[in-house]
């Protein structure tokens, strides 16, 4: 990896298993990524895959069965997980990352009104004194398209299009590096929807933010991504950048999902992917979609490496010819439970 | 049956009435004060005809709160309507008492949207399909067995004998939304009804399952609405499209015209919102119309759609109701932008 180059964030073998009474489960399994400044990274994967587990990962907010927690997440050059607890959630949790959680709609306090939840964090990080953090707030409503008047709402008096984008608005209150965006849309109309991702381009654009995006629809995805990463099974198994993803992704996994994408136009008939993702908790030892992959060989019982082709990077045996394999450095043992 | 003439009385629908009627539907849910004294209605559904001929797939498209599950709600006979019809093969379903619903019900089927809450937990697959074969006064268990087993292997959930035993929390999401689909047929219905059967499901499970209802509606000849709020897999589904907002019917045409020749601007701002996988979509902002779906209690006076559309006509669309325009063969829209003959606008 060129090490001169600068990242906003990057993740070097972050590892993330939880214990259950079965076993270990191996949600986050070895995976690297890295984000620019001022950059989208879609992270794209079915439900199971251990999308939601990553974010939790970065943003440590974790289960309390945690088997297995490891790895190096630099943000601007600091690695993070070097922090304890305390200082991660003063300094960075809220500060520097924040985070739109799945179904945030459903996420807001029913019991407090919307403006004061929005301007909470600034009262708690920032130390501001209410009526300073409410004038934020309000700003920050009218940014995100939430009429003024909302401010003193509860939340169920929000159509659910609101109420998303009053959790966009507390995700930005504190200025953040890199907000996590965990399937923003999903319960969402089409024409909320496009709304939503209109904000979220304008404040791209605007303010400069960074987003990890993660959605299992692929559609979507292409909505915000600069890059595009493909997990499956605990694994990145693609990462390219976007236009050369939606052009032709390289992973098999990767181009019978973007096949199985419903159209529009076109006449292309539509495929799907037969059986199941591996249980994580006994994860083959190959690669983990060799049991689904049509271009399945005999090399594929082996666990396949990175590789790089052509700036992109793939998991998968076809790529041996054309790409260099990829190699990590090996990790000092960190933060484990 | 052709959709130019909603309004044929059956009688005089030649030899064969459509299978499925639905004349000038209104579901109206009562509002109360303080729990008695009428405060006015939700009109969840207002005035909507269509028929449905035997063994059509339609698509019912519209944004959630529009009125599509009230629309299919009283098609299966689960609210009453608050005035208007649906006939069943020429026959009111709600004129032949309890005996006629129980009749009229077992010959349709429905697909819940969420798998996981269709099917209850404590039950194992046989006993979620053989109870509809009990319901339907088979007695012989050996023929209910083999009923069960046929379906089994007509959703694909083969060899049957190892789903049998198991219970709806040892399989995956695609396997109990099969189990779902297979309950729905097992009585060998004449309609479906699927209320948005893909939606809770991944990606590359969706296609599998929407290539399996359609399969099965080719093989019975069974006549689908399929309800949902995604234009973009009903064209794998369906012939025709109706579009919903705030409960009307906006749109009624081919899938091949609503995708290609979009008349209403709803219809158009509802295309033009879903995104395809396209590195391009980051770089610009999508044209929507602004503002939300309206209230049904007290909808917009004309044209229901008329605060958020693009192309209104001052004094006009927000006056008068729109009528529903023949725009070309079998493709109806209420827009007043395709009327020949406009009221002069009053502002």
């Amino acid at each position: 990896m060129a090490s001169e180059q600068r990242y906003l964030l990057k993740v070097e073998d972050l590892v993330l298993y939880f214990q259950t009474r079965r076993g270990l489960v191996q949600a986050v399994d070895h995976v690297d990524f890295h984000l620019g400044e001022n950059r989208a990274v879609v992270i794209i994967g079915e439900s199971g895959c251990g999308k939601t587990s990553l974010t939790r990962a970065i943003m440590r907010l974790l289960p309390r069965n945690v088997g297995r927690f490891e790895g190096r997440v630099y943000l601007d050059g600091e690695d993070i997980m070097l922090l304890d607890d305390e200082e991660f959630r003063t300094k960075i949790r809220w500060n520097k990352i924040t985070w739109v959680p799945q179904a945030a709609m459903n996420a807001l306090n029913p019991v407090i009104r919307v403006g004061e939840q929005v301007a909470e964090p600034l009262i708690l990080h920032r130390k501001m004194s209410k009526a300073e953090a409410l004038d934020r707030a309000r700003e920050l409503f009218q940014y995100v398209g939430v009429p003024e008047a909302f401010l003193t709402r509860y939340p169920f008096e929000l159509s659910g299009g609101m109420r998303q984008r009053v959790a966009i608005a507390m995700a930005l209150i504190t200025d953040p590096r890199l907000i996590v965006l965990d399937e923003p849309t999903s319960a969402l109309d089409v024409l909320t929807q496009a709304n939503i991702y209109n904000v979220l381009k304008k404040i791209k654009w605007e303010l400069g933010a960074s987003y990890i995006l993660i959605t299992h629809d692929v559609a979507t995805a292409s909505e915000l991504a600069d890059d595009v990463a493909v997990m499956y099974a605990g694994q990145i198994v693609e990462m390219s950048d976007a236009e050369s993803f939606f052009k032709e992704p390289l992973h098999p996994y990767a181009r019978l999902l973007m096949a199985s994408v419903p159209r529009l136009h076109g006449d292309e008939e539509l495929e799907f992917i037969p059986g199941q993702p591996p249980s994580l908790l006994n994860p083959p030892k190959g690669c983990r979609f060799a049991d689904r992959c049509p271009l399945a060989f005999a090399k594929c019982q082996e666990e396949p490496p990175m590789f790089r082709v052509d700036g992109r990077m793939v998991k998968c045996w076809l790529f041996e010819d054309q790409g260099e394999v990829v190699i990590r450095e090996e990790t000092p043992a960190v933060a484990g439970d | 049956m052709t959709l130019t003439a909603p309004v044929a009385t059956p009688a005089t629908a030649a030899q064969q009435p459509p299978l499925l009627s639905v004349r000038n539907l209104r579901v109206w849910y009562a509002l109360r004060k303080w729990g008695f004294g009428l405060a006015g209605y939700v009109r969840a559904v207002d005035d909507v005809s269509f028929d449905l001929p035997r063994g059509e797939a339609i698509a019912v498209v519209g944004e959630s709160g529009c009125g599509k599950s009230s629309l299919m709600r009283a098609i299966l006979g689960l609210v009453r309507p608050h005035s208007g019809q649906i006939l069943f093969e020429g026959q009111d379903i709600w004129a032949g008492g309890r005996e006629g619903m129980r009749r009229y019900r077992m010959q349709v089927g429905y697909v819940q949207q969420d798998p996981y809450g269709a099917l209850p937990p404590f039950m194992s697959v046989r006993r979620i399909l053989e109870e509809p074969l009990i319901l339907a006064g088979i007695k012989d268990r050996k023929e209910r067995l083999e009923r069960i087993i046929r379906v089994l292997e007509e959703v694909k959930m083969s060899p049957p004998e190892d789903f049998l035993n198991k219970f709806p929390h040892m399989l995956s999401g695609g396997q109990q939304q099969r189990v779902v689909i297979a309950r729905a047929i097992i009585r060998d219905p004449k309609l479906l009804v699927a209320d948005e059967p893909v939606s809770m499901l991944d990606a590359s499970v969706r296609v599998e399952i929407l290539k399996l209802l359609r399969q099965i509606q080719e093989e019975h000849n069974l006549a689908v609405i399929y309800i949902t709020h995604d234009l973009s897999t009903v064209r794998y589904f369906s012939e025709r499209i109706f579009v919903m907002y705030a409960g009307k019917l906006i749109e009624k045409a081919s899938v091949k015209d609503i995708l290609e020749s979009p008349r209403h601007p709803y219809t158009k701002a509802l295309l033009a919102a879903i995104p395809e996988p396209d590195a391009e979509n980051a770089k610009h902002l999508r044209e929507v119309p602004p503002g939300e779906p309206p209230s049904l209690v007290n909808p917009p006076s004309g044209c229901r759609f008329h605060p958020r559309c693009p192309e209104i006509l001052r004094g006009l669309c927000e006056v008068k109701e729109p009528p529903e325009v023949e725009v070309g063969p079998a493709h109806l829209t209420s827009c007043w932008l395709y009327a020949e003959e406009r009221p002069s606008r009053t502002a």
